[in-house]
């Protein structure tokens, strides 16, 4: 074990090291609605050139979710603290963040607060802002997230019950844990819910002219979280990023089009080399 | 009676098999009773059976290869299906009950539930999604009840442990007053998450110009029929301790009022009156059936002080035992109840030994912070888990100070 590692961090973000040691480090960081598990397509392309870790956010995937605070994750704030926690624990620097849906912005807000550590930033599929505002289309309304919410109600009555021990916080029985991986993408619904508003709720338009780092925006087609008029607004509003319109559909092109969109990253950090 | 086989839907078995070869599969698909949908992996409709259609209000060629299967959620439901359905799907092959409403083409929402199916070519490459869509109209007005049942049941939780809580604080002094010459402090710990409440109380009061009493009990039992016997006896034994001729005689008064309001509620309880002699610090102990109080002198030796006495509210007579002890400078009292004694790990308990032991490691502390790790200590015993509520007091007469 490296001296000065807090395992801590690295249990508590269920966080997985792979990759080339001593290579440039990339952070892989899952979205709403899932885990590290999103990465598992893309991830494995730069194993050979770069150390690469991925982890899930406190309340997602095999976290620990005793550690989950409501008050922390209430904003993206809170989920950069943990991109932050990871890194440092890691030591990482000249950090390759990558980052998918709501995670982009998270990793724009990390890399705003310890500039330090990041090398570059890679958006895929990020929105600043997902509501409408005067003169901005972020695509949905509140009554949108409202629905939202309903559907994550609904979607896990069945989770509940079989998942309440684990809420419950039973570090000392590890096979309810091994459970929890098993089934992808499966959290607590009230944290979900939280997420959702910390996501949906979110205004971080203001973040992305901070953004001094080579950024890289990959733009899917016909993705109905993130059209492409706002790829188009994250793009103009951090000076120097590169837009990349992939031809994957959907939100998800790390799971639809992994070759595409790993083939898309490959060549934006070739060319800032 | 006509037997079961009599009346057998079929008399021609021919006839049966017959109609059982017509239900082509194309009849079989368009009119199932369930609805069915292909979509290509990007969402867009390639086929629809007449089952779906009909729910819907749509014409086939308004949706085949024009609409996105996605298009016809409503807006909550197309983020859901984007990130939580949509990567599941393609990290399993499939996904099962998954609640959607689809909007119909009268605007009028549908609650369907969902199986689908991820069918990949031979290099892996996603080709088609199939979906079976189920109507849970009724459903939904069922799992609504369930939501807002549960939400009550949560809300009604809340308040339960609020009650408790609020409760509980009532067996315990607001704060400790002071006592002069005297280091007092006090802890409490419910058994198990707090939710209910439980039959320990501590108490600090003056009873005279120069004297304070200090009582320490458990009732038997747990929840609301405990509680009331708990607040009976804190307040009876606050208000008897001030008229009483002497500690023991002020708990009699207690056992008293237990046998004639609560019979066969057992009670123990330790009264301490606290008062100057010309050697030190006299405690004058009165014990019903409590654990004893341990006392660490100043040169580290143990001993209890006092009898044990009769449980309180059982038998018509009682004998609660009376004796004194002198505390020096240095010296340090601990009352305890047995949630802390009996706190256990396995086959071992806590036990005086676990108390003896903090005692000696926590000589520099105030009394408030050796309470504290007393309970904390016990607590640990135990893996955090407490079996029982746990009370502690803790009386330290300070070494004079020398700077």
């Amino acid at each position: 074990m490296v001296v000065g590692v807090d395992t801590g961090v690295l249990t508590r973000n269920n966080v997985t090291v792979g990759g080339r040691a001593g290579g440039q480090p990339m952070v892989f960081a899952h979205g709403f609605g899932c885990d590290q598990n999103m990465w598992r397509f893309v991830a494995p392309v730069f194993a050979d050139q770069y150390l690469t870790v991925l982890f899930d956010f406190v309340g997602a995937g095999a976290s620990d979710l005793s550690a989950y605070d409501p008050e922390r994750y209430s904003s993206l704030d809170g989920y950069a603290a943990d991109v932050i926690d990871v890194v440092q624990a890691l030591d990482l620097h000249e950090v390759i963040f990558v980052g998918h849906s709501v995670s982009a912005m998270i990793g724009v807000l990390a890399a705003t607060r310890e500039p330090d550590r990041f090398g570059a930033l890679v958006l895929v599929a990020p929105s600043p802002r997902y509501l409408d505002d005067d003169g901005y289309e972020g695509g949905f309304s509140e009554a949108d997230i409202e629905e939202l919410l309903a559907s994550l109600d609904r979607n896990y009555l069945g989770w509940s019950s079989a998942m309440a021990p684990v809420i419950m916080g039973n570090a000392d029985r590890p096979e309810l844990g091994a459970e929890l991986t098993a089934s992808f993408c499966r959290t607590d619904p009230e944290i979900q819910k939280r997420f959702a508003r910390a996501t949906f709720l979110s205004d971080n338009r203001a973040d992305l002219a901070r953004v001094t780092l080579p950024a890289l925006v990959l733009q899917c087609s016909g993705d109905l979280i993130a059209p492409d008029s706002v790829g188009t607004y994250v793009h103009a509003q951090i000076q120097g990023s590169t837009l990349v319109k992939l031809r994957a559909t959907g939100h998800c092109p790390n799971l639809s089009a992994p070759a595409e969109t790993a083939g898309a990253i490959a060549a934006f950090l070739d060319k800032a080399r | 009676m006509a037997s079961r086989a009599d009346r057998a839907p079929w008399d021609d078995t021919a006839a049966f098999y017959s109609a059982l070869a017509d239900d082509d599969p194309e009849e079989l698909y368009d009119n199932a009773p369930c609805a069915y949908l292909s979509a290509l992996p990007d969402g867009t409709i390639v086929k629809v059976n007449a089952t779906f259609l009909a729910w819907t209000g749509f014409d086939r060629d308004a949706l085949v290869g024009r609409r996105g299967f996605q298009d016809l959620l409503t807006t909550g439901g197309r983020i859901f299906y984007e990130t939580h359905a949509a990567p599941m799907l393609h990290m399993q092959g499939m996904l099962r009950e998954i609640a959607v409403e689809v909007v119909a083409a009268s605007g009028s929402r549908l609650p369907m539930l969902m199986n689908a199916l991820l069918k990949r070519d031979d290099g892996g490459r996603p080709l088609v999604i199939r979906m079976v869509m189920f109507d849970a109209s009724e459903r939904l007005a069922y799992e609504r009840e369930l939501l807002a049942a549960r939400r009550r049941a949560e809300e009604t939780e809340a308040r339960a442990r609020v009650l408790a809580e609020t409760l509980q604080k009532s067996f315990l002094p607001p704060a400790i007053v002071a006592v002069p010459g005297l280091d007092v402090g006090g802890a409490y710990r419910p058994a198990g998450d707090g939710s209910e409440v439980g039959g320990d109380f501590y108490d600090l009061f003056r009873t005279g110009p120069q004297t304070w009493g200090i009582v320490l009990g458990d009732v038997c039992g747990k929840g609301a029929a405990a509680a009331v016997v708990t607040a009976l006896a804190r307040y009876t034994v606050r208000a008897e301790a001030l008229h009483a001729s002497s500690p023991a005689a002020a708990l009699e008064g207690l056992h008293r009022a237990l046998i004639s309001y609560y019979p066969l509620t057992m009670c123990t309880a330790l009264l301490v009156l606290l008062d100057q002699a010309p050697q030190g610090h006299r405690l004058t102990v009165a014990t019903g059936g409590h654990p004893l109080p341990l006392c660490r002198r100043a040169d580290g030796s143990m001993e209890t002080i006092g009898c044990i006495g009769s449980f309180l509210g059982m038998e018509e007579t009682v004998e609660v035992s009376e004796s004194t002890a002198i505390l020096t400078p240095g010296d340090t009292v601990v009352l305890f109840t047995d949630g802390v004694t009996e706190g256990r790990h396995d086959d071992a308990f806590f036990g005086e030994a676990g108390i003896t032991e903090v005692l000696g490691a926590s000589a520099e502390l105030t009394a408030q912070a050796a309470a504290d790790a007393i309970v904390a200590a016990a607590l640990t015993f135990q893996e955090g888990q407490a079996r029982d509520d746990i009370a502690v007091v803790v009386v330290k007469v300070p070494l004079p100070d020398c700077s």
